[in-house]
């Protein structure tokens, strides 16, 4: 039961399409609220909230520097988003290799056989 | 020739709300690149991507001409798209119309453009849906395995930092 919903508020984390834009912007550096309201153009009490939600599930960290809360991405808890969120392009560069070597045998077979 | 077995990534941009761009250059001319897109034996050794095998590719080169391809992933599921083609350039572009079989609703125009680099050719592929819903679905398709995978390891870490 603990872990179901555990996995569950993970998953519901990286799904939401403004999260996933909060983990790109903390992933290149750390950001204080304010500054992800501006990136994002998105009301504050709505950046907070989405931040609560990663910090609860471990996917972002959070610290005290002076007046200001400076987030961003806890590392090793970020690969699978990424993994997720790569797919999409894995998937064409698996095909785009593939197709590399089908023009090579192409090439070898189309008559100028070169060298090697 | 010197040749490099590294391997290169796509490069896929959203150049708006309902567009994914999708680009990558080949060490090779346009013509065979556009055979080796346009010939079903050759289409059936690339596209799959590893996630599978594919169990059948059919092509009407033409305008107005029907494509299907299909594919049983790994998890053995079967997975299908097909089209019209609405412009047909040898070796410089096509322009088809797409639908993933999984969500019929959402019909996609696609242009894929050859470009002659001297001996070598840019692929560029605009696939053009009707919305930025339609756009999203399409760019976290195929996600199923990396998902599923993705969870696994959100579940260990839980378990692991709990």
């Amino acid at each position: 039961m603990a872990r179901a919903a555990t996995t569950s508020d993970a998953f519901n984390a990286i799904a939401e399409p403004r999260r996933r834009e909060l983990l790109e912007l903390l992933a290149q550096q750390e950001r204080s609220v304010t500054e992800l309201v501006t990136l994002l153009g998105v009301a504050q009490p709505l950046v907070s909230k989405h931040l609560n939600v990663l910090r609860q599930v471990g996917l972002v960290d959070v610290r005290e520097a002076g007046r200001l809360r400076m987030y961003r991405t806890n590392g090793p808890a970020l690969k699978p988003v990424h993994d997720w969120a790569g797919q999409f392009e894995r998937t064409w560069s698996q095909r785009f290799d593939r197709l590399d070597a089908v023009l090579r045998d192409m090439t070898d077979e189309d008559g100028d056989h070169t060298d090697d | 020739m010197t040749e490099t077995t590294r391997s290169r990534r796509a490069t896929v941009s959203t150049p708006s709300d309902t567009e994914i761009l999708i680009t990558r250059e080949f060490d090779a001319e346009p013509h065979l690149v556009y055979r080796a897109w346009t010939t079903p034996e050759l289409v059936a050794r690339w596209w799959h991507g590893d996630h599978g095998s594919v169990t059948s590719i059919d092509i009407d080169l033409r305008v107005g001409g029907h494509w299907r391809y299909v594919m049983v992933a790994n998890d053995g599921s079967e997975v299908a798209f097909h089209g019209d083609y609405r412009e047909v350039v040898p070796d410089q572009r096509l322009v088809t119309t797409e639908v993933f079989e999984g969500a019929p609703d959402n019909e996609a125009v696609t242009t894929a453009t050859f470009t002659d680099l001297g001996g070598r050719t840019r692929v560029e592929i605009l696939v053009r849906h009707a919305s930025r819903h339609a756009r999203d679905m399409h760019l976290e398709s195929g996600m199923e395995s990396g998902l599923q995978r993705a969870l696994e390891l959100l579940e260990e870490l839980t378990l692991t930092t709990a």
